[in-house]
């Protein structure tokens, strides 16, 4: 108890805090919507496509400023994206085929960079390797106001299209007889997406991103039917996975930061298909339970009678 | 045999069982869930490490074989109760994947098997990592286990072909003719487990996924006819193989990462080209139509 407190003084890991809440808490938010268009696979594939614009923006800088780095790895992330949708509009190949070949092709691409980095002599302590990973222990105030500025803005765009995402996720034709552009929030959700994504790597890595999207919202499915609260605890949940899985990789030396969020995450999610009133697997057995019984007893009834 | 002629013996084996193995997964929409197993792999090599404290190959290939299974167990647990495939594919894969790196973190931090290892492996030093089995000369651990997982896949594909071709287009037809759908199912899961394994010391996790769907993406744009799929699937893997590791050795970068670089260009090749299928291909016959109409 004591070392928590004693780490919960240190300035630095306040900010860590701060910014793994408010990441969690963004793709909290959008991770609900990439769940209902089912579109949370490609999350995955854009996180490991941002790992090539990451070394890319290093190589052409030669400084490891996170603005730059976050700005080449949302280039080739909207960039997979793409692929994505034209592989899979364009060929009979599948739409999870596509993700998975642009999501190993790209990330292999990121690799050969890498080992590029790394035979740089200011490579070497770049610390690239930790955005594979995350580590959040390596994120810095200066850091903590790039990524809590971005979590903020996707909140609040998501906020205010709330409405047009709404229609588009979940009835498009009645979306398109309301005249409202498609093509375009579309793409600007993908956008968004990258965004959030983009913005996670620092904290969580490339590989475990998309647990990030996922995993809350599908929790917070449990709770309710309505996309506005799914929204809102799907947020919180994030948030508190944020929270508590950067303490835990807090607590010990060179632990990663990324695979202790994903955890807490998880946890969250078996609790919540377990106990959740309604939706939850025990409250579905017991009303099961109820429910024979009263066929039993009426069953019982009409044969005396 | 010369140290470079092992790499690309070893490389061109694992483009063989991945682009084989890969075609199935690509027809029965399973590529993500070879994915999640690619990932999950790691959890099981780290079991049977911290099981067993030794490296030994055969217990890798048990553990990841089970873990592999346990994945796919999982998501369609999670699937049966509701939740949307994706999702379930997304949580099950992140969970064990984060555990398995934990894991590796805390306990065997100092020892031969690291994260980075297991993402990228490590083809360069696999022709130094020799064993010797009865009368044979000493001979790659890395080749011995591939040989063997090949050779497993071949002969399980040539038993069963029928079966994995019918449950592949026609599960519906498959389930009423009396085929065990199920078990091809799994059997196909342990297949992609066991490949996974053997190429994860060449080539790394995460990039077996480019060995795995590439090649077979690019097949399938080219033929309609499976057997001629598998074939071609296989010759893009040894060519990707074999080219990436030259790449590699041109410009001194990562070999697996040159590799699945190469997968992605041959696909880029084909979809473009691809006399039936290719966005050029199409795009001719269009064009000079739209000159006749303009006659």
């Amino acid at each position: 108890m004591n070392s928590i407190m004693l780490m919960l003084s240190d300035a630095n890991t306040q900010w860590v805090l701060v910014g793994t809440l408010l990441l969690g808490l963004a793709s909290g938010v959008l991770g609900s919507f990439a769940l209902l268009r089912k579109q949370s696979l490609i999350g995955d594939a854009v996180a490991h496509a941002a790992l090539p614009g990451i070394c890319i923006a290093f190589l052409l800088t030669g400084e490891r400023s996170l603005i730059v780095l976050l700005i080449g790895a949302t280039i080739t992330g909207l960039l997979s994206a793409y692929c994505i949708q034209y592989i899979v509009s364009s060929t009979i190949i599948k739409e999870d085929t596509a993700i998975c070949l642009i999501l190993s092709v790209f990330f292999g691409f990121g690799i050969v960079l890498l080992t590029k980095v790394q035979q740089l002599p200011s490579g070497n302590k770049s610390g690239l390797d930790a955005f594979i990973f995350g580590q959040a222990a390596s994120i810095v105030g200066s850091d903590v106001k790039v990524m809590a500025g971005a979590a903020a803005i996707l909140v609040f765009i998501t906020a205010i299209l709330f409405k047009e995402f709404k229609v588009i996720t979940f009835d498009p034709e009645f979306a398109k007889g309301l005249g409202l552009p498609i093509g375009f929030l579309n793409f600007l959700f993908i956008s968004l997406l990258v965004g959030v994504v983009v913005v996670g790597i620092q904290a969580v890595g490339v590989i475990l991103m998309a647990a990030l999207l996922i995993t809350p919202a599908i929790a917070a499915r449990y709770w309710t039917n309505s996309l506005s609260k799914m929204i809102v605890i799907s947020g919180m949940f994030g948030a508190f996975s944020g929270v508590v899985g950067t303490m835990i990789s807090a607590l010990g030396q060179g632990l990663p930061t990324g695979p202790f969020i994903v955890v807490t995450a998880t946890a969250i999610f078996v609790i919540s298909m377990l106990f959740a009133p309604e939706r939850g697997i025990i409250a579905k057995k017991i009303k099961q339970k109820i429910y024979y019984k009263q066929l039993n007893e009426a069953g019982t009834k009409g044969r005396v009678s | 045999m010369s140290y470079e002629a092992w790499i690309l013996i070893i490389g061109s084996m694992a483009g063989i069982t991945c682009g084989v193995v890969g075609c199935f997964l690509i027809l029965r929409k399973l590529s993500m869930l070879a994915d999640a197993i690619s990932h999950t792999v790691l959890l099981g090599i780290v079991l049977a490490f911290l099981i067993s404290q030794s490296m030994n190959g055969l217990y890798m290939l048990i553990g990841a074989a089970a873990v592999g299974l346990l994945t796919a167990v999982f998501v369609q647990l999670l699937h049966s109760s509701g939740i949307q495939e994706d999702a379930s594919i997304g949580v099950v894969f992140t969970f064990l994947f984060a555990i398995g790196v934990i894991l590796i973190t805390i306990f065997a931090d100092n020892v031969h098997l690291d994260v980075d290892h297991a993402l990228m492996g490590e083809i360069a030093f696999v022709p130094f990592d020799l064993v010797q089995i009865g009368f044979l000369p000493p001979l790659p651990k890395a080749f011995l286990m591939l040989a063997s997982v090949l050779i497993i896949n071949l002969v399980i594909i040539v038993l069963f072909y029928k079966e994995f071709k019918i449950t592949s287009f026609d599960p519906q037809m498959a389930a009423a003719i009396g085929i065990p759908v199920l078990l091809i199912h799994y059997l196909l899961m342990g297949m992609v487990s066991i490949t996974t394994v053997a190429s994860f010391d060449s080539v790394g996790a995460i990039l077996v996924v480019a060995m795995l769907i590439a090649p077979g993406a690019s097949a399938y744009l080219l033929t309609n006819k499976l057997s001629v799929m598998l074939l071609l699937s296989a010759v893009f893997g040894v060519i990707a193989a074999v080219v990436g590791y030259y790449a590699a050795s041109y410009i001194d970068a990562s070999i697996s990462g040159c590799m699945a670089m190469m997968n992605g260009i041959i696909f880029l090749l084909v979809f473009l080209f691809s006399p039936s299928k290719g966005i050029l291909s199409k795009r001719l016959p269009q064009k000079k139509l739209h000159e006749q109409i303009g006659k």
